[in-house]
């Protein structure tokens, strides 16, 4: 049951009479004519979108149960899930709000509230907003991870993404996923968009810098060895504003480094700090934002740590967060935002920057529902056309899901169990490891699974299976591994991925101890131990260091989706968790 | 070829810039070194290494030693290091990972009058310490920061 446009804004009058409605919207002397009136506040509007993974159209997308955060980050944003969550932003439980910021009631939720984001939807409401501003007045900005994520982006190298980000008008963007396509995609990619591409973290290595194939790339510096335009400056309603693009410092770590071997990454807060140091001296501009793909948690502690940015506009850990986190420094107070995933919402920030500073602003993070805004029809007619081509292999339908199937939180997703039994399955393995990526969209009880849908968890340039054996003592050091990158109490050592999945196997997970101590009692499903010196047969995908030798990860999801015909998840392979007791980064989870 | 490289080495000491450069026998020939320290590169532990090669293992922790290296190693085979010293009369910077098989990787002697400067590619089997030690005025001084290796993937 999907309301209509009309149905669910008398919901919402009904919703605002029974005191529902949160704060803000509550407080405003009129009752709001829609959801996206925003009033104009200040003289400069920066709308930041981030991480859609290419979904043009729009999406259903569970936010998480389990977002953890240990040592400082505990109780804090962004590691805040469900009702403590609302709680925490002064979000009325029940509301439509709530249901686009947390996975509250999900399944009904989502049927009554229907799809979100969608780049028609949102290129209404820019519009809008554009003309609201008025003309000028504002700038479209893009986190990154814009051009992967959707069978057509796998399909067409990036290409229908570029151009319907040049559609939207996006003025500026970094990168993350970007970065997975060959590098002389990456730069014909960025060739092609009418934006401007920056990034100061990304120098060629200095072996490449030898004979550099990109030295014509017109953001190539040869003195500074930076890859890309570092920084930007802008002037909006005449406030000089200068972007500085930070890309997602462990991109070669992260995704394979064979596909970008000349480029070298990194958090590089020193190079930062100089830069900022550098725009203020030279561009004397009135506001300085970075444009970041750190992940929230590295962007809180850059934000402690450089001085001289009034803004970070970040994404990566796909944190929808309502309000800005106002961090303090040695010489002044940074705003760091996250704005959520999978075109589910844009960030609006207006912004009062009078004599050469920053006065105040007004922040929204606008869920984008796709029943409450008008598609574009130009944008529409775009979507429409590059998926044409591919329209039959994206429809194939494969199996009905019986329940909730997502892939975001700290721990396997219904989705991600679907992918680990999958492989067990069809590869004859005992235990199976599925990346902890944070994007993959969700499907609802009662819809059938398609392609597309398998597309939208798994289409990466780099989607090759394995199956091999490996020891006890390897699979720990793997799991390790990858706690470390998320559970480490230094925000410079997270990656910003979840933990890695698994199937056929259930462990302890302690996340508050240090490295090498966190994972104990592994089991296969049956009970038994994992030996450290006895060999299992495991099955993967997504290796980084090499191409493994099998079938993409789809065809084999697809081939157990045909199999089972219905999908209901018999066991979810998540750990139990020690000392996590309390934590607000958890809730409606069995094992704690 | 040797003879070359001997000649680089002795130009670059004359202009005083950098000396020696050694580096668990991987920069240069065993041979082309009267004596090479075989009893600190070779040595398993780091203390014993760093007591052959240096005549101590004494050390005072310093502020005025910058580790440039990351936090996360992009490639563990070739992690960049540079060391930058800041106090008077520096005579040598010597690098060592606590955690490879042979932790001392390198030890550059500097020529009077030089910058305390040291750049280079370090190879780390696993997650540990990089540690400078810098010896200016006859006395030793330490500084160390971590660097994580790790398998890689799953980024979101």
């Amino acid at each position: 049951m999907t309301l209509s446009r009309r149905e669910f804004l008398h919901l919402m009058g009904m919703a605002g009479a029974a005191g529902l409605l949160p704060g803000s919207l509550r407080a405003s002397s009129q009752r709001p004519a829609d959801l996206y009136e925003i009033p104009r506040f200040g003289n400069v509007c920066l709308m930041h979108m981030t991480d859609c993974h290419a979904q043009l159209n729009p999406v259903y997308f569970r936010e998480p149960n389990v977002n953890l955060g240990v040592g400082a980050a505990l109780g804090k944003a962004p590691h805040l899930v469900g009702n403590a969550f609302l709680k925490h932003f002064g979000v009325a439980p029940g509301s439509q709000q709530a249901h686009a910021f947390s996975y509250l009631d999900y399944d009904v939720a989502a049927k009554t509230y229907g799809r979100v984001g969608g780049f028609a939807h949102l290129a209404s409401l820019v519009k809008r907003l554009r003309a609201e501003r008025g003309d000028g007045n504002s700038l479209l900005l893009d986190g990154g991870d814009t051009w992967q994520g959707s069978g057509t982006a796998y399909w067409t190298r990036g290409k229908d993404m570029v151009e319907a980000c040049n559609m939207l008008g996006v003025d500026i963007m970094t990168g993350h996923w970007e970065f997975t396509y060959q590098d002389r995609e990456v730069i014909e990619n960025i060739g092609e968009f009418k934006g401007e591409f920056i990034a100061q973290n990304v120098k060629v290595t200095e072996e490449a810098l030898f004979d550099y194939k990109f030295s014509d790339f017109d953001g190539f510096d040869e003195d500074a060895g930076t890859a890309f335009k570092p920084y930007t400056l802008r002037t909006i309603n005449g406030v000089r504003v200068a972007v500085i693009g930070q890309a997602f410092p462990y991109t070669p770590i992260a995704n394979p480094q064979r596909f970008i071997p000349d480029w070298t990454f990194g958090i590089q807060d020193e190079r930062m700090q100089a830069m900022v140091d550098r725009v203020r001296a030279n561009e004397k501009p009135d506001l300085v934002v970075v444009l970041s793909h750190n992940g929230m948690d590295v962007d809180l502690k850059m934000a402690a740590q450089v001085t001289g940015i009034d803004v970070i506009f970040g994404g990566h850990t796909h944190d929808g967060m309502p309000a800005p986190t106002l961090v303090e420094n040695s010489s002044g107070k940074t705003l760091v935002t996250n704005a959520g995933s999978n075109g589910k919402f844009l960030g609006v920030m207006d912004l009062d920057v009078r004599n050469g500073k920053l006065q105040g602003y007004q922040y929204r993070l606008v869920p984008i529902f796709s029943n409450l805004l008008p598609a574009d029809p130009a944008m529409q007619a775009y979507i429409d056309q590059v998926r044409s081509p591919f329209k039959a292999q994206l429809e194939e339908p494969l199996a009905l899901a019986e329940e909730t199937l997502y892939r975001r939180g700290n721990f396997n997703g219904t989705f991600d169990q679907v992918i680990c039994d999958a492989l067990n399955k069809v590869n004859d393995a005992q235990i199976s490891l599925s990346p902890g990526f944070r994007w993959g969209t969700t499907v609802i009880p009662g819809q059938t699974i398609t392609m597309e849908n398998v597309m939208d968890q798994t289409c990466i340039t780099y989607p090759e299976t394995y199956r091999r054996e490996m020891s006890g003592a390897d699979i720990k050091a793997i799991l390790e591994d990858v706690g470390d990158n998320l559970f480490n109490p230094d925000p410079y050592f997270q990656q910003g991925g979840d933990m890695v999945r698994v199937g056929g196997l259930d462990y302890v997970c302690d996340p508050n101890q240090s490295f090498g101590k966190r994972i104990s009692e592994m089991t296969l499903d049956d009970g038994t131990r994992i030996e450290a010196s006895k060999k299992y047969m495991v099955a993967g995908w997504a290796t980084v260091g090499s191409q493994s030798p099998g079938r993409p990860i789809w065809d084999v999801v697809a081939d157990y989706l045909r199999d089972q015909k219905q999908v209901k998840i018999t066991k979810l392979n998540t750990p139990k968790l020690v000392g996590m007791k309390g934590n607000p980064g958890l809730e409606d989870y069995p094992a704690a | 070829m040797n003879n070359l490289r001997r000649l680089i080495i002795k130009g670059s000491m004359a202009a005083g810039t950098l000396g020696v450069a050694v580096s668990a026998g991987l920069l240069m020939p065993t041979t082309v070194l009267a004596a090479w320290p075989a009893n600190a590169f070779g040595a398993k532990d780091m203390t014993e290494g760093l007591a052959n090669l240096l005549g101590s293992s004494d050390m005072a922790e310093s502020g005025d030693i910058k580790i440039k290296a990351p936090d996360i190693a992009e490639n563990g085979a070739v992690v960049p290091i540079t060391v930058t010293a800041t106090m008077a009369g520096v005579e040598s910077i010597t690098i060592a990972a606590p955690n490879n098989p042979a932790p001392l990787v390198a030890s550059f002697d500097l020529a009077g009058g030089a910058h305390g400067y040291a750049s280079t590619r370090i190879k780390m089997g696993k997650s540990g310490d990089v540690i400078a030690v810098v010896k200016a005025g006859g006395k030793l001084y330490t500084a160390k920061k971590g660097v994580k290796v790790t398998i890689g993937g799953c980024g979101g």
